[in-house]
């Protein structure tokens, strides 16, 4: 093939790139012991952020991304399971062809591109060299090897020499980097050792960046990886500080509740615009928004107690969002902070319109799915599916005026021993929550009747939604959720059976303050957090293309 | 050249009123004697194949004909259909069997119709559906081994995969289709003049180099990841189909027109959103049929559990089909069956639109094979029994139509075997577990 012919890459680079990933490839070599390679597809945000702290967030992407997949309640765990779908492939080539196109035009190209060719209607190796080196280490999360760099400098300069221009051939150079497996898929290689397979040095700093930042290691991360001190306690604890005490440290935390809280749901969220008119694009925008800040600010700004997320009174607000909280918010843009009463049902986690928007029907509210919501995203409990054939009748007549609360609708519906099961489970915890409608507006009476608000939960009765948060706050089912999420989130996979001690511990140790950061930190430096499970079957021959397909 | 304009001006006109056949000669020049098959090769006129997916079911007491075999009784709810009665096979009595596996209401039901296997859970069912399986066999030299399209506007709503890594994404708004179909790439097979772009050349060339990146990723991988990895070469491979597709002079198709560009309206589940961008994507779609863009095409009408509603309505369809009690002198839920109503309203356009194409001795439909269905009957039960099948289309001479099909509770992956016998897919036996069968429904294969 034209673009792909072997030339004898320049000795000294060849050299240098050799020397750089000590850990994985030589090992191998050896002889002493075959590694095991996991691979995760960047999600969507990744995607973005890559191409962000790459080449600038000013890039703009033309086309779609593929699909995250929740597996596990994560699509950091469904990362794990997808592949790349034909019309998928389509769009990354579409993405890198325009992502490669932005980075060598003209606007960009003098601060992107290190160098200059010396004719610019011309291939430039060492130009070529220079720049592909640099951004490919940036984009395979690794030094290129040098095969790698001599292909991709071999492509520039046949497309140059095709075009006559120098920078159209590092831009099909770059296109091609932007759709590789190295680059759409997290490569995580592992080197058996005395407590499994432990992920060398640039697979560490991937799993640590990605966690902490949702987005790729900056090259001060790839220089401590290379020179092994992540491969020592001290070196990945001073990274691990670095990363937290970062701006982006606030990004990875929104990705990872952004995750854990399935607001992905939010793309498509629509609420009926007769029955409630305050409700609009913007509205759900700010309302997760909203969220997210509560998170940031609590968590990471504040450092708090986790569990008083379920309780603050404070609540961010943009003019958007006033009226649906009936309180007029001065500034034109940007956000303002508001305190609530105490017991105010809108205080707390729960309280936010995102978490009341995204657990409800587009033209009612529902304690079933909001108790559910609870259940499976906040205590990681598992709720059982409704049987089939069931009758549902009663439960959703809500201009009833013989049943005319969704308390009383329900309770007929759960006369019912079948259907009472699983709403035993969600409902007590989701009635409090009827305070606030479907789209979290404030509200004493249904149909004319006064809502009550009074639940209970693992034994503890309440009357409104502080009894709620207060149960929520005492039950060790919401730390230890929280504690196994991040290690899914991070791992790409739930903890198995042989990590639960480890994991125990990571737990005990997070209800010492209830910290994020330091759960965070915790779990980024942890040698098990940096291990792979032996794959079920390891292939170590290298397959042929499959056939047909 | 002013013949031209004339065709495409009536097609235009045609494909717009969706349901009129306009009468426009195949070029004689491209077909044998017969008017069948393409005079270049001696090969038959590709068959089409395309599915039809809408939600919630239907009301069985007023959807089942009461005679069985030619002449069947149009039922209230099959009513919108009548029109093609001609092309239409109604099965019923068909039965997803989900061997004691948990029912997903509205997730489980469709995948195991899909793909023959009751899923794990879920969604979760490891093997490809059959579009993809009939894609695979007759997809070749067409620029897209498949189109997906959803009505509803949401990527996520499909039911095509070749496996658990690899769920095709549905585009979302008719501008997208088009963007898609008509965008980037895209050759007017009737252009007449053509001549390679270097370009495409040259990108073709790099993309063929990404294989030798295997050697360095295979190494160490679990059998998922392996699988996983070559799904991604896989799909490397379809780009590179096509591209090199695009160094050819594509041949050239009479019937096709080139599709204007559509505007940019509202989507979502309100119903008129969703009938409006259902027509646009069907025309879309079906010239992207016609213009050997692709041979097979998905659309979704509706999501599973379908969340269509009304303007200033608490309950969606979804909610009606629970909530509604069955009206006393009717014996139905009222509001549940016009949403169902107005799924066939929605499927006899897309059938509609198939049939207004002239093509050889007849029309695209002829050509083609659209299998539609739901995920349940009764959608109050969540029922897995007696499962909606409607078959469009004579496949090109291999399905007879104007059948009513009972099928006394047969497992439902019998109707998806005929769909794949019809295009001629080599397959002895289908599905697993109690789902699995070498028994197509053959009354219906010519």
């Amino acid at each position: 093939m034209l673009l792909h012919q072997r030339w004898r890459p320049i000795l000294g680079v060849a050299i240098l790139l050799a020397a750089a990933p000590i850990s994985a490839w030589s090992i191998a070599k050896e002889g002493r012991g075959e590694p095991v390679t996991k691979l995760r597809r960047l999600t969507q945000e990744q995607y973005r952020n890559t191409i962000g702290d790459i080449f600038g967030s000013d890039v703009v992407l033309q086309g779609r991304l593929e699909n995250d997949v929740r597996v596990h309640g994560l699509l950091n765990v469904g990362a794990s399971q997808v592949a790349v779908t034909p019309a998928g492939f389509e769009q990354y080539d579409l993405l890198a062809r325009g992502v490669a196109a932005q980075v060598t035009g003209e606007k960009r190209r003098a601060y992107l591109i290190p160098c200059k060719p010396a004719d610019a209607g011309k291939a430039d190796d060492a130009c070529a060299r220079r720049f592909l080196t640099e951004t490919g280490r940036l984009v395979y999360r690794r030094p290129l090897k040098a095969d790698e760099l001599r292909d991709y400098v071999s492509t520039a300069r046949t497309a140059a020499q095709q075009t006559k221009s120098f920078y159209a051939g590092l831009e099909t150079s770059l296109a091609h980097m932007l759709v590789s497996p190295q680059f759409l898929f997290r490569v995580e290689r592992g080197l058996p050792g005395p407590d499994g397979y432990r992920l060398d040095a640039w697979s560490k700093a991937q799993r640590l960046s990605f966690l902490l930042w949702d987005g790729p290691p900056d090259p001060e991360l790839l220089d401590a990886a290379e020179k092994g001190e992540l491969d020592t306690a001290q070196g990945l604890a001073l990274q691990a500080d670095r990363m937290i005490a970062s701006r982006q440290f606030e990004r990875g935390t929104r990705a990872f509740f952004s995750d854990m809280l399935g607001f992905d749901n939010f793309s498509g969220l629509s609420k009926d615009g007769v029955i409630y008119p305050k409700f609009n694009v913007k509205v759900a925008q700010d309302a997760r928004e909203q969220t997210l800040r509560l998170i940031v600010d609590q968590l990471v700004r504040q450092n708090g107690d986790y569990r008083d997320l379920l309780s603050t009174r404070k609540v961010f607000l943009t003019r958007t969002l006033g009226p649906l909280y009936d309180i007029p918010v001065q500034s034109r843009a940007g956000w303002e902070v508001a305190e609530f009463p105490q017991g105010d049902p809108r205080n707390g986690l729960l309280g936010q319109l995102a978490f009341v928007m995204l657990h409800s029907h587009p033209g009612r509210s529902s304690p079933t799915l909001r108790g559910k919501a609870i259940r499976e995203l906040l205590l990681c409990q598992e709720v059982p599916l409704p049987p089939a054939n069931v009758d549902f009748s009663v439960v959703q007549q809500v201009n009833s005026t013989k049943l005319p609360t969704a308390r009383d609708r329900l309770t007929a519906h759960n006369t019912d021993p079948v259907c009472a099961g699983c709403h035993k489970v969600t409902d007590p915890l989701g009635l409090p929550l009827e305070a606030l409608d479907a789209v979290g507006q404030l509200r004493l009476t249904e149909n004319g009747a006064r809502i009550d608000t009074s639940g209970q939960h693992a034994g503890v009765k309440f009357d409104d939604p502080a009894g709620l948060a207060r149960a929520l706050k005492q039950d060790p089912s919401l730390s230890s959720c929280l504690v196994t999420r991040a290690y899914a989130y991070g791992a790409g996979e739930p903890a198995t059976a042989d990590q639960a001690a480890w994991i125990g511990t990571l737990e005990k140790d997070f209800r010492q303050g209830y910290r994020y950061p330091a759960l965070m930190k915790r779990l980024g430096t942890a040698p098990l957090f940096h291990t792979l499970p032996r794959p079920a079957s390891t292939t170590t021959k290298v397959a042929q293309l499959r056939g047909g397909a | 050249m002013s013949h031209k304009i004339t065709r495409r001006f009536l097609m235009r006109g045609a494909v717009g009123g969706a349901g009129v056949a306009v009468a426009l000669p195949f070029l004689d020049c491209f077909l044998d004697g017969n008017g069948q098959a393409l005079a270049a090769t001696g090969a038959p006129l590709p068959a089409r194949f395309a599915t039809w997916y809408w939600g919630c079911g239907n009301h069985p007491d007023i959807w089942v004909p009461k005679t069985t075999g030619k002449g069947f009784d149009y039922t209230q709810q099959l009513k919108p259909l009548e029109r093609h009665r001609d092309q239409i096979n109604v099965l019923t009595g068909f039965n997803v069997m989900l061997d004691g596996r948990p029912s997903e209401p509205h997730t489980t039901a469709p995948w195991a119709i899909r793909t023959g296997t009751a899923p794990l859970r879920g969604n979760v069912v490891d093997v490809p559906s059959f579009d993809v399986i009939i894609s695979d066999a007759i997809g070749a030299g067409a620029r897209f081994r498949a189109l997906d399209a959803c009505a509803i506007g949401n990527s996520k709503e499909s039911l095509s995969r070749r496996s658990l890594s690899v769920i095709n994404p549905t585009i979302e708004t008719p501008l997208a289709l088009y963007a898609r179909v008509v965008g980037d790439g895209f050759q007017d097979p009737n252009a007449g003049e053509f001549a390679p772009d270097p370009k495409v050349m040259l990108r073709k060339s790099v993309l063929s180099g990404i294989k030798d990146q295997r050697t360095a990723l295979g190494l160490g991988l679990g059998a998922a990841d392996q699988r996983r990895l070559d799904e991604y070469f896989t799909s490397v491979r379809r780009l590179e189909e096509q591209l090199a597709l695009q160094l050819e002079k594509p041949a050239p198709a009479d019937a096709c027109v080139v599709p204007k560009k559509p505007g940019e309206g509202p989507v979502g589940m309100v119903i008129e959103h969703a009938r409006t961008n259902h027509r646009l994507m069907a025309d879309l779609l079906v010239m992207a049929l016609a213009c050997n863009q692709t041979k097979v095409a998905n659309m979704i009408f509706s999501n599973g559990a379908s969340h269509l509603h009304t303007v200033g309505e608490s309950s969606d369809h979804h909610n009606f089909t629970h909530e509604e009690p069955f009206d006393e002198t009717l014996g139905y839920q009222v509001k549940a069956v016009w949403f169902t109503e107005q799924s066939m309203e929605a499927l006899a356009e897309f059938i509609g639109a198939l049939a207004a194409v002239r093509e050889g001795d007849g029309t695209l439909l002829d050509h083609s094979l659209v299998y539609a269905h739901s995920d349940t009957s009764l959608a109050k039960m969540h029922a897995l029994e007696d499962i909606p099948v409607i078959l469009a289309g004579r496949a090109g001479g291999r399905i007879k139509t104007g059948y009513h099909i009972a099928g006394h509770g047969a497992a439902i992956t019998r109707t998806g075997l005929t769909a794949m016998r019809a295009m001629r897919v080599p397959v002895g036996a289908w599905g697993t577990q109690s789902q699995e069968t070498s028994k197509a429904v053959d009354e219906l294969l010519a």
